[in-house]
């Protein structure tokens, strides 16, 4: 991978990049899928990069982010990679079915491309293509057709490898799947995943989704998931993003529902230096179950944008949103949730609620609520907070020998536990806490290892609350 | 135990407090009376420390020591608690953790041990029972959802556990019935002690009927214009303040 020329801009040089790769980005595509990457790649450069001229972009500037020298890197890695030695999960009680992405590229210890006895088929996206071409060419045929901006339609031209789940029908994966997605690289990073997990009727899956930096150096994630609920089919997707204050994560996550599925998607975000979160949850059934969390914490210049719209579709289904956040130093928080009914869908149930507390004046939160309603019998609510840590509250727990620093502790693990014990995987839960409560006394950096092993390095900070039982 | 010399305090650069001089020993116990606002809840916030409160001038000695110099928490692990008019609610922290960690934080201060978990449940136990709370409420957010009279009553319950050597209630008897009343002034009588003081803040005379107070202060305008004994708490139901106010 030559070095990039610095006179060209990013576009510029993804553009160079995909002309000069094309054979290479193609490697393991159906002729259909070349043809939408190349529509998309065109896409891409008509639209450009999102920027402030588009309302959902008007809060998050990208520019800092994109003037970074960045490598695209085309060739999978040559070597087999152990990637045991990389991270080793060590949530007590927790025993998940591992699979990362590294650097981009899928890595298992259990192959690249595998059938469980259960019948679940889990495998890299440049195996699907092989193995499942019809469901990858439709996810690049509707993404092709949909990309709302720039780095939609470029994921769409430029993305060669993700993760890959099938879920027949009538499997409950007993085992949590835990997919990490880590970036390692030895210069700077612009990379593009495509995962797409396919759930059968009347399924289950649980998916824990990390986003990691192993190292300090800057890099650029834009990723698309993609995620199928059959008929009654329940997913527990929980996503936990913990990355160096150098990089950037563009996450879109977009769920179609059929009929009597339930989801719960739960987003952790504990570290970074730009992370969006685009979610998409299309309610296209009766009688299904949203639940969509949202949890943030960041401090010193970093960014965090969540980006929610609910599509409810058909009748009689409920969603549910609840994002909290806190911001500390300089940072800044976007949330803009939006909800709509379509004239279809009566009876719906549709709640949202967005609660922010800043810590100093410098920190910024964007929050706006935004309902559009075209069903005339539907229970739909919002609401959105912004404010300070209670003095109240503060002065009434130190009068009680509670020293400053452990009562704004206090009152910021309470604010955040709200969202925290929505986990319904106990082993998980307890860890989250725990990463939660380092990150608020300013113990969590980036791990040396995934950070769900979390032996970060602890600062000695005199903290002996024991908030294990608040 | 606590000597107050021609304090004053200001909120928002409004004097509050002109020129205060009180003095409680070991063993006493003390009521200030007053119409409404005079000073009474100002006075009590200034000696625990609230920060919305300006001191402009005078002293607090509390034990011998500068009390000013000392922060709100430190003020507490030295033994001075304010039971609250106006308990806040902290949706989030369940009770229990909420008066484990107060006092584990004031034996660190005083360079104790935390305290084992068999003797913190027997104490929790029995406090319960002395101001007739159950496990309900110990199990909820701190006052969360809890009415008037519970907040009063856990108040009573947060003193009795932590123990302080000078309490200062801020008008907890104010929106109780008889039976709270009661609770509260058993739970006040409990801790009475020769080494230990109270402050009884409050309106009405009735309250005094349960504690018996060694001294009864008049505050007016933000200074002490008469102290007498409990028969004073008497002479003010009957006569109200209007008298004084000469």
């Amino acid at each position: 991978m030559e070095p990039i020329l610095k006179a060209l801009t990013l576009k510029e040089q993804l553009a160079e990049q995909f002309r000069v790769h094309r054979d290479i980005i193609c490697r393991n595509d159906t002729p259909f899928i070349s043809q939408a990457r190349e529509r998309s790649f065109h896409r891409f450069l008509e639209m450009g990069f999102p920027g402030d001229h588009m309302e959902r972009w008007r809060n998050t500037d990208l520019k800092r982010a994109l003037s970074v020298d960045y490598d695209l890197d085309v060739e999978a890695p040559a070597s087999k990679m152990d990637v045991s030695g990389i991270l080793r999960c060590n949530i007590p009680h927790f025993n998940t079915f591992l699979v990362s992405l590294y650097n981009g590229w899928y890595l298992s210890e259990n192959g690249a491309w595998i059938t469980r006895p259960d019948g679940i088929v889990i495998g890299s996206m440049a195996m699907a293509a092989k193995q499942y071409p019809h469901l990858v060419e439709e996810s690049f045929d509707r993404i092709e057709k949909t990309s709302r901006n720039g780095l939609e339609a470029l994921n769409n031209a430029l993305a060669q490898d993700g993760i890959f789940i099938y879920v027949p029908d009538n499997v409950n994966a007993g085992q949590t799947i835990q997919l990490v997605s880590m970036v390692d690289y030895t210069r700077n990073l612009f990379l593009q995943n495509r995962n797409l997990l396919v759930v059968g009727k009347n399924s289950r899956l649980t998916l824990v989704h990390c986003d990691d930096s192993l190292n300090h150096q800057p890099s650029f994630t834009n990723t698309i998931t993609e995620v199928f609920l059959g008929e009654g089919a329940v997913i527990d997707h929980y996503k936990l993003q913990n990355i160096n204050d150098k990089s950037t994560v563009i996450n879109t996550t977009l769920f179609h529902q059929a009929s009597n599925s339930r989801l719960s998607t739960h987003g952790t975000v504990l570290n970074g230096g730009l992370i969006r979160n685009d979610i998409y949850v299309d309610i296209d059934g009766e009688n299904c179950m949203a639940d969509i969390f949202g949890l943030y914490l960041v401090d010193k210049d970093q960014h965090v944008d969540n980006q929610v719209q609910v599509n409810h579709f058909q009748p009689n289904s409920v969603s549910n949103q609840l994002f909290k956040g806190i911001a500390d130093d300089r940072a800044r928080a976007v949330f803009n949730g939006y909800i709509h009914v379509h004239r279809n869908a009566q009876k719906t149930i549709a709640y949202q609620s967005n609660k922010n507390i800043l810590l100093t004046d410098k920190a910024t939160v964007n929050t706006k609520p935004f309902l559009e309603i075209y069903a005339d019998d539907v229970k739909c609510s919002h609401g959105a907070t912004v404010g300070q840590l209670d003095e109240e509250a503060l002065f009434y727990i130190r009068s009680r020998g509670i020293s400053y620093d452990n009562a704004r502790l206090l009152l910021m693990y309470a604010f955040a536990a709200e969202v925290i014990n929505k986990i319904t995987i106990e082993p998980l839960r307890l860890r989250m806490d725990d990463l939660v409560k380092k990150r608020l006394r300013g113990e969590l950096s980036i791990c040396d290892q995934c950070v769900l092993n979390c032996s970060a390095k602890e600062n000695t900070v005199s903290f002996d609350i024991d908030m294990s039982k608040i | 135990m606590l000597i107050i010399n021609d304090l004053n305090v200001s909120i928002q650069d409004k004097e509050i407090i002109s020129g205060l001089n009180l003095e409680v020993k070991a063993g006493e116990v003390h009521a200030i009376m007053g119409p409404n606002g005079t000073g009474k809840s100002t006075l009590a916030w200034a000696i625990a420390g609230n920060d919305a409160y300006t001191v402009t001038g005078g002293s607090i000695t509390y034990r011998g020591r500068d009390l000013l110099a000392l922060s709100p928490e430190e003020r507490a692990s030295e033994g001075l608690f304010l039971g609250f008019q106006y308990p806040v609610e902290i949706p989030g922290v369940s009770m229990t953790n909420f008066i484990r960690t107060a006092i584990n934080e004031q034996r660190k201060y005083r360079g104790l041990s935390p305290i084992a978990a068999p003797e913190f449940l027997a104490k929790m136990d029995e406090n319960k029972k002395l101001v007739g709370i159950d496990s309900k409420l110990t199990n909820r957010s701190v006052n969360e959802g809890f009415s008037g009279g519970e907040k009063k009553k856990n108040e009573i319950f947060q003193m009795a556990m932590l123990e302080p050597t000078l309490a200062i209630l801020d008008e907890t008897d104010s929106g109780l019935d008889i039976d709270a009343l009661k609770v509260v002034a058993n739970g006040v009588n409990r801790m009475r002690s020769k080494e230990n003081a109270i402050i009884v803040i409050t309106h009405y005379q009735r309250l005094l009927e349960y504690i018996v107070p060694d001294f009864v202060h008049v505050l007016y305008k933000g200074r002490i214009v008469k102290s007498g004994g409990k028969e004073l708490a008497l002479e003010l139901e009957e006569k109200g303040y209007a008298w004084l106010k000469n």
